[in-house]
């Protein structure tokens, strides 16, 4: 599973950081995420996969 | 409400009754509706206005007769109401809309102030944005946690010191988010009394367009004020770094009482209501007193059951089909965010409280490019102030009937006018 982000749509909600800490934060300055780790692993792509659903911006993709 | 063809605008093929009926949508053509329905059942203070759910069950998109007389729609379903929310053919400026409610049809809605960016589109709204979410990101306002933990111990130490029976809006769901908001944006909260009263006219359905318009600037020429005051000696608090910024005075002042009127009332709201709720459902909440982790899942089910912010209104600024349905440009979309989450379609048995649930997706907060910018905020303030209420008062009970608590009704932000407790003083 590979994650993408579009930093230009993000409207920096903050509900990736809060649904898999562990794949995306929020930049200190602007609010909008930023990728920790592109390519989750076991245990982290449940939340990812949640995360991007949950994006209110669809700011995040997924690819395989 | 009666079905009145004569009255009609000629039939479009997005009419309920001009294509072939699926399983959503009966036969004969739906009554119309001619107002956002806003009535709830006596003795039923949690559950939206029963005709809400009818709606949704009939249609999760339909044609709304405005009472100014434009035809426009409601979405009451989940599914629809994320689509358009996160449409930016969608606009969400004042000037371009038609309100749900009785009581605008004559007025024209002015334009939003410079600042007030929740009634802008991009990029204008996106620039505030940026220059704001920075400051509310989920890190940043868990740095919070300490203070809010600091104002619960302060409130409910007063309340024990009071003694039983009082009424918990007063003396804790209130003071808490508003000494919180009013210290993160650098408002002296004795100041209070220059601000709280104007903030709920602008929530108050039965107030009209002059006595909103008398608030809205009393509240601004407030915050002009404090404004002043930060440029000429800045504190460490988010007015004084904004004006580090390319903000005009006005736009500040406009940002400042945006933030202000969106933060002092909605998360004293669900923490009273949420109090109530599990107050009415003791098996839940023996379940939130027991299980401290439970806090953060709890507070997500609340928001969902609750929805005290509803609803929100857009505007098509070109066709849009959503749905297998065609909203014209300049149609008028009024989204129930409280229906959306009670949305079988999406939560199984939404009508039942239930705080091991998995709530993630409700819109409680909205969605889109405007959803809550204060939410991290809201979601810290709820996590601690309730369960520390309850592991403080093991024996908190309501003083009065159920359905003896003042609802918040005609109000766009629901809730309770009070909510009077007791306990056995140990
Ligand atoms: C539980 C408490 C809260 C609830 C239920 C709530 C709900 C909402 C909802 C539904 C919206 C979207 C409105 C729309 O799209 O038309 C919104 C927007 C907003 N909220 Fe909250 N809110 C809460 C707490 C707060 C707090 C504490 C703040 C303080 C900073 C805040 C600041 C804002 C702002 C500034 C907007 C406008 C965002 C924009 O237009 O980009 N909210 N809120
Ligand atoms: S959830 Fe979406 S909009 Fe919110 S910060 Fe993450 S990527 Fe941005």
């Amino acid at each position: 599973m590979e994650i993408g982000v579009d930093r230009e749509r993000c409207a920096g909600a903050g509900m990736c950081a809060l649904t898999a800490p562990e794949v995306f934060d929020q930049d200190e300055e602007d609010g909008r995420v930023r990728l920790l780790t592109a390519r989750p692993v076991d245990g982290q792509r449940a939340a990812a996969r949640l995360a991007a659903g949950v994006c209110p911006a669809a700011a995040i993709t997924l690819g395989d | 409400m009666t079905h009145e063809p004569t009255t009609h605008e000629p039939k479009t093929h997005d009419e309920p009754t001009a294509h072939e009926p699926t399983a959503h949508e009966p036969t004969t053509a739906p009554a119309e509706v001619t107002a956002f329905p806003t009535a709830r059942h006596t003795g039923c203070p949690f559950d939206p206005p029963a005709e809400l759910a009818a709606l949704r069950e009939e249609s999760p998109l339909r044609r709304m007769r405005y009472p100014d007389g434009h035809h426009g729609w409601l979405a009451t379903g989940h599914a629809a109401v994320r689509a358009i929310m996160a449409d930016p053919r969608f606009s969400a400026r004042y000037e371009l809309l038609h309100l749900p409610m009785p009581g605008f049809e004559e007025v024209e809605i002015p334009p939003a102030a410079p600042g007030d960016f929740t009634g802008m589109d991009a990029p204008g709204h996106t620039r505030y944005r940026r220059l704001l979410t920075g400051r509310f990101t989920v890190r940043r306002m868990r740095l919070l946690t300490e203070r809010v933990e600091e104002l619960t111990a302060e409130h409910l130490d007063a309340m024990a010191a009071q003694g039983p029976g009082l009424d918990l809006v007063e003396a804790y769901a209130h003071p808490v988010p508003a000494q919180m908001i009013c210290e993160l944006l650098g408002v002296p909260y004795a100041d209070r009394k220059q601000f709280t009263g104007h903030v709920a006219t602008l929530f108050d359905q039965r107030a009209d367009i002059e006595a909103k318009g008398a608030a809205y600037g009393a509240v601004e020429s407030y915050v002009k004020g404090l404004v002043a005051a930060k440029r000429a000696e800045p504190t460490d608090d988010l007015l004084s770094d904004l004006t580090g910024t390319d903000l005009t005075d006005e736009e500040l002042a406009g940002v400042g009482s945006l933030l202000l009127g969106a933060g002092l009332d909605t998360t004293a709201n669900m923490i009273a209501l949420g109090a109530f709720a599990l107050l009415s459902h003791p098996e839940q909440l023996a379940a939130l007193r027991a299980e401290p982790g439970l806090a953060g899942p709890a507070v997500e089910e609340l928001l969902r059951y609750l929805t005290v912010a509803d609803p929100a209104v857009r505007t098509a600024l070109e066709d849009v089909e959503v749905d297998g349905r065609l909203i014209r440009a300049g149609d008028t979309v009024t989204l129930s965010f409280q229906a959306a989450n009670r949305d079988p379609a999406r939560f199984p048995g939404p009508d039942r409280l239930d705080l091991r649930r998995a709530a993630t997706g409700h819109v409680a907060f909205g969605h889109g490019a405007h959803q809550c910018l204060g939410q991290q905020l809201a979601r810290v303030e709820m996590q601690i102030a309730l369960p520390a209420l309850l592991r403080r008062f093991p024996t908190l009970r309501l003083a009065v009937e159920p359905s003896e608590v003042p609802l918040r009704e005609q109000n766009n932000i629901y809730g309770v006018r009070s909510l009077p407790v007791t306990w056995d003083q140990t």
